[in-house]
């Protein structure tokens, strides 16, 4: 695929122990893509390698056709890339618009441009009361939602959400939701969501791969997921018969 | 009320002095986790750059006759200079080390700087005369005020302001201070782990500068060991403020300084040999009461 961001046959291993094998997924652009899978399936280590900070032990990882083996986590972000993290991991004792210009100036603009569009993004989020406060006493959605702003700036082509949704209430879920699709349809970014939250992946996901113990266990649009048995079985256990209740 | 200004001229001017020492160890704490050691090297480093390789016991002055307005930035240059250099060649190697195997390269790193100085000057302390006049005291309101302790005071005031300014305004500030948070994070956002770390020694380098212009002209003399008292006062200065956090050094330095010089002034005569014995008994009291320092910053409690 050309516009996407890609990792091929990508295998990972710590000292021995598998972490991904063979895993083969494509975030394209404008459409969000889902990962799911159980706690360990390997779906942090996959966005670890996708973002530059985890080199695979084998397998390919390009940017729209380029490869990005060995790109340096600055550079990555500087193709394009972005990602945020399950817990927020905002610069506590920086303002929540200074945390969002460290990326403008990051990625080279001057002080004061980097400022504006800092500014204008708190806006295009709903955000832009908060612009003074201190990033480490917020509360814990609006502490998600200046991570998602910081990684925005500047329009990367690919956003990677870790766990976005962790601890919110359905709510503050729709309200996720609501946000990511206005960035797949104003931003015409790619989006990788990795959720534990299936009802939200199931909702606004245009694609789907189940990761289990390092392996892609099947893929496909939400209605495939929801039927697939090996789905079921890696979240239940051999006994699932739930008819779908898990899902 | 005149012994009153003269302690607060002595007690102000000493802890300017710490405070710029702990600074220049704070930045550098705050984007690499490292304590540098070498610190109080570089002090006297930059000193002997004003003066002539030889090891004849009277100083050789050279760059120390330049018109002042050169001199300065010159030694600024000069400490700027060494402390890149020093990350370039020994710390970015150790990038990813134990804290503690950086703290020993730093010891080590101190070592070869002085020992260079050793080979080229000699052991001995030499004097030079640099801006003599400014130690002549002169009259304030009965107190005898030598020009230099308020060129020291104005200066530290000029170089905090200054360098506030830098870290709030501009955008390298923006990414040192976002750097010394989290370092993984601002580099995942797109700052240049490299070019962020250089401009902390930089600058930590320049602190170290002009610790040593106001030293040698204090003291008149230079002296392989001139800066080793100082960097002792400002780690101590940098654990009290709270490691990392630059208030918390700044506000330490002028704490220790006020704490020597009232010190000196209320202890009886025959303890006053032991004054700094009293100093550190107040710094171990001042730790137990709060170990992690005045200021914490929230960045060193959330790191895991």
């Amino acid at each position: 695929m050309d516009q996407a961001l890609s990792a091929t046959d990508v295998s990972v291993s710590f000292e021995g122990l598998r972490a991904l094998s063979k895993v083969t997924l494509d975030v394209p652009r404008a459409k969000v893509t889902g990962l799911i899978g159980p706690n360990g399936a390997g779906k942090t280590t996959l966005v670890n390698v996708l973002t530059g900070f985890q080199k695979p032990t084998d397998g390919s990882v390009s940017l729209d056709g380029e490869s990005m083996i060995g790109v340096p986590p600055y550079k990555v972000r500087q193709k394009g890339i972005a990602r945020t993290f399950q817990s927020g991991r905002l610069f506590a004792d920086l303002s929540v618009l200074d945390n969002l210009e460290v990326t403008g100036v990051g990625l080279g603009l001057a002080r004061r441009e980097a400022a504006k569009k800092a500014d204008a993004m708190l806006e295009w989020i709903g955000i832009a009361h908060l612009a003074e406060r201190t990033a480490g006493g917020l509360p814990y959605t609006d502490e998600r939602r200046v991570a998602i702003g910081r990684a925005l700036m500047l329009d990367p082509s690919y956003l990677l959400l870790d766990e976005p949704a962790a601890g919110m209430s359905a709510e503050e879920a729709a309200d996720l939701a609501r946000l990511i699709r206005r960035i797949i349809a104003e931003m015409k970014c790619g989006v990788l969501l990795i959720e534990h939250n299936i009802g939200l992946v199931l909702n606004i996901c245009d694609h789907i791969h189940v990761l289990d113990s390092g392996e892609v266990i099947e893929v496909g649009p939400p209605s495939v997921i929801k039927a697939s048995e090996r789905v079921r079985h890696a979240y239940m256990g051999t006994q699932a018969e739930a008819e779908g209740a898990v899902l | 009320m005149t012994a009153l200004l003269q302690v607060l001229f002595d007690a102000l001017s000493l802890g300017s002095l710490y405070a710029l020492g702990a600074l220049g160890i704070a930045l550098i704490f705050g984007v690499m986790r490292l304590v540098n050691f070498a610190h109080g090297d570089y002090i006297a480093f930059c000193v002997f750059a004003m003066l002539w390789p030889s090891i004849d016991a009277a100083a050789i002055v050279f760059a120390g006759n330049l018109p002042t307005i050169i001199l300065v930035p010159f030694i600024l240059a000069v400490g700027a200079g060494l402390s890149v250099l020093s990350e370039i060649v020994v710390f970015r190697r150790f990038r990813n080390a134990n804290p503690a195997t950086m703290m020993i390269a730093s010891f080590a790193l101190g070592f070869v700087i002085k020992y260079f100085l050793l080979m080229l000057y000699s052991s001995r302390p030499k004097s030079i005369d640099l801006w003599s006049n400014l130690t002549q005291q002169i009259e304030f309101f009965g107190a005898r005020i030598p020009p230099l302790q308020v060129i020291t005071i104005v200066v530290t005031i000029v170089i905090l302001i200054a360098l506030t300014a830098f870290l709030k305004r501009t955008r390298f500030g923006l990414e040192m201070r976002a750097a010394a948070e989290n370092f993984t994070m601002a580099r995942m956002l797109g700052v240049r782990a490299n070019r962020v770390i250089m401009l902390a020694f930089a600058v930590s380098g320049m602190l170290a500068a002009a610790i040593g212009l106001i030293l040698v002209t204090q003291t008149g003399t230079v002296d392989i060991n001139m800066g080793a008292n100082l960097m002792l006062v400002a780690f101590v200065a940098t654990v009290i403020g709270g490691l990392g956090s630059l208030p918390g050094a700044v506000l330490a330095g002028y704490l220790i300084g006020a704490a020597t010089v009232i010190m000196q002034v209320v202890l009886p005569p025959d303890a006053r040999p032991f004054r700094d014995a009293f100093v550190y008994g107040a710094v171990i009291a001042m730790l137990v009461w709060r170990p992690n320092g005045l200021f914490t910053s929230k960045a060193t409690k959330q790191r895991v």
